[in-house]
């Protein structure tokens, strides 16, 4: 009988055994995240407060903060968004919009996944050849930004290509129909519909870019900066400012590697605490990129 | 009214018109050409933006090649290819690539040992046996392990898992490859899982109903048809893991120690080629200087590891590649 045949009761319980092994190894990676949230959560958190968070770093470990870590990164991240958005999307519509099938195209294409194959440290010695010491731009916010703005300028044309696509094509054909043009369909149909996915991508490539450190430590990102950039905004004539583009500047990340590497244990509970911001900042970024595709998928129906 | 005025007034009339409809053609001649010339405008303007991403990879290809040059105005390629230390910035240098390359490999190796197993084991449970609504609910999840900054990563090794490690191994020290590797693997299992998993989930489903039919278990299914008919996919996957493995800096710097060894015990302390850029750049480094020119040939070595395995794999996919 089939049912008492002994090779096919291996054969099941084989089956079953791998679905087992399966979810064992998936419950492992997901625990061992658990388990790095609640430890940097455990010697972190009570280090966390708003003295924490507005302080300079310091060679007194229970005295030392993050204000120019978290300034420094809001001002890099800034320069990344404003680099690598504008370029991304207008690399991602030409892809797909515009692009006649030829070689030159597939070259760009095979291009674009290539560099997002290439090590970030190999953007940060770019960047120091380049900007740093070809343009002199320093070892400036700029000169991070624009970095971080080219090494996730991938993920952006990525996004934007996949959110294009989404779209029917009767939605061109309808628009070409009333007589628009080719720009007039991209601004007032394609890019607004492709927001939510456009709008996901740059998040989720935004979020790779804060914790990103490598690329800014061969820039020669300085560890010990205590003091702010120059405001944007001034009280003399013309009241707003572009300095802080040239200032000197470090990350979350860079100061947390910093104190990493001292050997004293203090100085891990502050890493322990950086971490732990820099880790939560990273998670809502994710889940807002995730909640963002969930309610535009929702809402468009084609 | 006469009609010799109403004449006169029909002729005044139609000229004015005339005027008023030439006047209308042209300026919609105008407006038309002017929007051709702003589409043209546009259409170049998105074109270079395409562009770009070409001129980056020129951009670091050229930079690093260039940097590097010098370097061997000073170095024989032997010296550096054979010599079994890297001291560049000793006072007696020596210019040896070859530990640097034995600790990326070692760290490489042993994330790999990890991530392809468990990425590709997790995959094909995803794909296979999970149903849909699990599925979309722990992708996403799993896909966070990516996302977590590589220099928490970075700590988590270094405090948490080297400690645990020294519980079996009491004789390690508290940097090396060991626990570099292993967290290295943890971080890249979703690339793995998360690429092959689309990749086994392009392969149509009559593929695996004729496998069922003829009495197939769903692992036989996976192994003997699904993975095969995915399987450039899942190539591009450990391709892919292997570039971030080889290229990933910060868990090597902060957990795996910075110093050159040339060994392959993962107990050991090593530097890989990422942590070795990593420690010079701490430092002070004046353009032009030998510890400047090192880095930009470590990169560059870096690089061409790299795009050898992504043309490997690009082979790879080509003679694997079916289409349904």
């Amino acid at each position: 009988m089939l049912v008492n045949n002994p090779q096919l009761r291996y054969r099941k319980l084989k089956d079953f055994a791998f679905a087992f092994l399966a979810l064992m190894l998936l419950s492992f990676a997901l625990i061992t995240l658990l388990a790095l949230i609640l430890d940097l959560a455990t010697t972190g958190l009570p280090r966390v407060s708003g003295a924490f968070l507005t302080s300079f770093p310091s060679r007194f470990p229970e005295k030392a903060g993050i204000l120019s870590a978290w300034v420094g990164t809001l001002c890099v991240m800034l320069v990344t968004a404003g680099c690598s958005i504008p370029l991304g999307v207008a690399a991602g519509v030409y892809l797909e919009e515009y692009a006649p099938k030829n070689l030159l195209t597939s070259f760009i294409e095979l291009n674009i996944v290539n560099l997002a194959g290439i090590p970030s440290i190999t953007f940060g010695l770019m960047a120091l050849g380049l900007f740093v010491y070809r343009l002199n731009f320093g070892q400036s916010i700029l000169t991070a930004g624009l970095t971080l703005g080219l090494l996730v300028l991938p993920i952006v044309i990525v996004a934007t290509r996949e959110a294009l696509r989404t779209i029917p094509g009767p939605i061109r054909e309808a628009a070409y129909a009333v007589g628009a043009s080719k720009w007039q369909v991209i601004q007032h149909h394609l890019l607004p519909y492709s927001t939510g996915g456009i709008l996901t991508g740059v998040i989720i490539s935004l979020s790779r870019a804060i914790g990103e450190t490598a690329p800014l430590i061969t820039v020669g990102a300085l560890t010990f900066i205590a003091f702010l950039p120059t405001s944007p905004v001034s009280e003399k004539f013309p009241y707003v400012s572009g300095q802080w583009l040239w200032d000197s500047f470090t990350v979350m990340p860079i100061q947390m590697f910093n104190w990493i590497s001292r050997p004293q244990a203090a100085f891990h509970v502050n890493a322990a605490a950086t971490g732990l911001i820099l880790l939560l900042m990273t998670l809502a970024m994710n889940a807002i990129a995730i909640y963002i595709r969930h309610h535009f998928r929702k809402r468009i129906k084609w | 009214m006469s009609l010799q005025e109403t004449d006169a007034l029909d002729a005044s009339l139609d000229k004015l018109n005339i005027k008023k409809i030439s006047q209308l053609k042209q300026t919609q001649l105008n407006v038309r050409k002017t929007r051709i010339f702003k589409e043209r405008i546009i259409e170049g303007l998105l074109f270079l933006a395409a562009g770009s991403s070409v001129l980056v990879t020129f951009g670091i290809l050229s930079i690093l090649i260039i940097e590097s040059i010098p370097f061997f105005s000073h170095v024989s390629l032997r010296e550096f290819l054979t010599e079994r230390e890297w001291t560049p910035l000793f006072d007696n240098p020596k210019f040896g690539i070859a530990p640097l390359l034995s600790g990326t490999f070692l760290t490489t190796s042993i994330a790999l040992s990890v991530a392809i197993p468990v990425g590709t084991v997790i995959a094909t449970f995803l794909s296979e046996y999970a149903p849909a609504r699990a599925r979309e609910m722990l992708k996403p999840v799993l896909e966070l392990l990516a996302a977590v900054p590589t220099v928490v990563y970075g700590y988590f090794a270094l405090l948490f898992v080297t400690p645990m490690l020294q519980e079996i191994f009491p004789d390690m020290p508290g940097f090396n490859a060991l626990s570099a590797g292993l967290v290295m693997g943890l971080m890249i299992v979703p690339y793995i899982s998360s690429l092959s998993e689309d990749a086994m989930r392009a392969v149509p489903n009559y593929l695996r109903e004729a496998s069922f039919a003829v009495g197939a278990t769903r692992l036989q299914t996976a192994f003997k048809v699904v993975i095969p008919a995915a399987f450039s996919g899942v190539i591009s996957a450990y391709i892919l893991g292997i570039s971030r493995a080889l290229g990933e800096t910060m868990v090597v710097a902060i957990a795996a120690g910075l110093q050159p060894n040339l060994t392959l015990n993962p107990t050991e302390p090593v530097a890989t080629i990422t942590a070795f850029i990593v420690q010079v750049s701490l430092g002070d480094l004046p353009h032009g200087s030998i510890g400047y020119q090192s880095i930009y040939v470590a990169g560059l070595t870096l690089l061409v590891i790299t795009l050898l395995f992504n043309l490997i794999g690009f082979g790879l996919r080509r003679r694997f590649r079916e289409v349904y």
